[in-house]
């Protein structure tokens, strides 16, 4: 799909909510969403506001974010659609949670996990990439998350000990 | 085994037998893998997508015998013999038309199949003619099974299965049913039944999967979710939902027959009539018209013919398909008049009652 303002590919679906059941649908590249994003909304009397571009330079911020082990950034992402490699999924886990459960109406996978007779090994890395990510959580203060975490951790313990 | 091998047959998703066939035409299961210790192929550099094609073609083929796949390495393919794949539903549209090392593996049959270095480093695919949603999962998760246990999967307990796009996490498993719905179409009925089903999270797409256009009334249904609901749960939905649409069709078949026994019958003929002398033929026109046909087997208004006949003429009617049969590659014109010229002979001997 284009975008609606120039031909780049549109990376920004918008549905506009007009009111009485009217909606309008939008599709931009990123630099036309960004600009449409920052203009005032029509028919009202106050512009955009700095709400709007804090929101924006918030966006800016994640874009940033890269994953150490494959360089992708989520920025590649959000253009492509496509993530750069497995490990992106822990590395970007807090922005990824929100679209998932747009997505899918869920955030926790249930179903079929690789035998474990033939997974000892991806066992063993799951728990140390568990054990890290705890770890990373409680030096961030984040008790709550590291909490339901270490419960996790545990369950996989039970699991691979079994 | 050599591609012009499979140009004789039609392969096991057109072979028109099985539960529910004269609406089902297959059942279709896939399942999204990736190799833990890899980039997404999108992302890995050209040694790396090297390093994966050759390792996952060597373990490939190392499955048992019973697999029995033959592996093609689909960037030394020509163009005509990747369209071919797509058309034999054995590799995506995407993947004849990418770039890089990339290959498909195919087994006995037709009947199972493994995209490498697709989307995701491995894209396994069962099919099975008619309504076999059980079979077809049995058979992947054998797939699976065996596989898994001579890679390392990227899998994580939150996620699931790890896929390079994030509408595949979780099972990582598409399940599709490939239904051909012409009463409900002429009855304008279909709007009704699509709605229904995307409550149920199931979605509807044309013949050749995303984004293609619903041509001879032929529809693929299969499950939007895959994080958050078991492969189990999943499939139920579907093993729940088939059965009833394919009674409606049949019931709307039925008041057709009934109702309209004379302008359906008209129809029918007149599409096998223009089949059967026709100087010039586009492949969507063949679709919209063997579609008519199939309805008129499936009807027993036509006695001469059968749904394994159609199918085989559906397949080989196709652009890549035809060109391969008559060896060697023409425009769009020549196709048109070499397609209809091969539908009158196929079409001659048919008795019409």
């Amino acid at each position: 799909m284009k975008c609606q303002r120039c031909n780049k590919r549109a990376v920004l679906h918008i549905t506009e909510n007009l009111g009485e059941g009217q909606i309008e649908e939008l599709h931009f590249c990123e630099e036309c969403g960004a600009r449409y994003l920052s203009e005032p909304i029509p028919g009202t009397q106050t512009p955009g506001g700095s709400g709007t571009s804090a929101e924006l330079e918030f966006l800016q911020q994640w874009d940033q974010l890269c994953c150490p082990e494959c360089g992708a950034t989520l920025k590649d992402f959000r253009n492509t659609g496509r993530l750069g490699c497995p490990r992106d999924y822990e590395h970007f886990r807090e922005q990824l949670q929100p679209l998932l459960q747009s997505i899918h109406g869920d955030t926790q996978h249930l179903g079929k996990a690789p035998s474990q007779s033939a997974n000892v090994e991806l066992k063993r890395r799951e728990l140390a990439r568990l054990r890290r990510l705890m770890q990373e959580l409680i030096n961030a203060e984040r008790y709550e998350e590291a909490a339901r975490l270490r419960d996790q951790i545990r369950q996989l313990e039970a699991r691979t000990q079994s | 085994m050599t591609l012009d091998d499979l140009l004789q047959g039609t392969g096991e998703w057109l072979r028109g037998e099985g539960p529910e066939v004269d609406v089902v035409v297959s059942t279709r299961i896939r399942l999204a893998r990736n190799l833990a210790d890899f980039p997404f192929p999108n992302r890995a550099s050209a040694l790396q997508r090297g390093e994966i094609e050759s390792l996952l073609r060597e373990r490939i083929l190392q499955l048992a015998d019973s697999w029995q796949f033959c592996y093609f390495a689909l960037h030394r393919l020509p163009e005509l013999d990747r369209q071919f794949l797509v058309e034999r539903q054995l590799i995506s549209r995407e993947h004849a038309h990418a770039n890089g090392q990339r290959g498909v593996a195919i087994g006995k049959g037709e009947a199972s199949s493994i995209m490498v270095n697709e989307e995701d480093h491995l894209r396994l695919q069962v099919i099975r003619s008619g309504f076999q949603l059980d079979d077809a999962w049995h058979e992947i998760n054998r797939l699976d099974d065996a596989l898994s246990e001579r890679v390392c999967y990227a899998f994580s307990e939150e996620f699931g299965f790890l896929t390079a796009c994030p509408t595949n996490v979780g099972t990582g498993m598409r399940a599709s049913v490939l239904l051909h719905l012409p009463a409900l179409t002429l009855a304008k009925q279909l709007e009704k039944f699509f709605r229904a089903l995307q409550k149920m999270n199931l979605v509807v797409r044309g013949l050749y999967g995303e984004g293609t256009r619903a041509s001879g009334d032929f529809y693929q249904i299969s499950n939007q979710v895959t994080l958050g609901r078991s492969e189990d749960e999943i499939l139920r939905a579907i093993r729940e939902t088939v059965p009833a649409i394919v009674d409606y069709e049949r019931h709307a078949r039925e008041v057709l027959v009934r109702e309209m026994r004379s302008a359906l019958q008209d129809r029918i003929h007149r599409s096998l009539g223009t089949l059967r002398s026709a100087r010039m033929m586009t492949s969507e026109e063949t679709l919209d018209l063997l579609s008519n046909v199939r309805l008129g087997v499936a009807l027993q208004l036509l006695d001469d013919l059968t749904v394994p006949r159609i199918n085989e003429l559906l397949l080989q009617t196709q652009p890549a398909h035809l060109q391969k049969l008559v060896g060697e590659e023409m425009d769009t014109d020549q196709q048109n008049i070499v397609r209809a010229r091969y539908l009158r002979e196929q079409l001659r001997h048919v008795q019409l009652n």
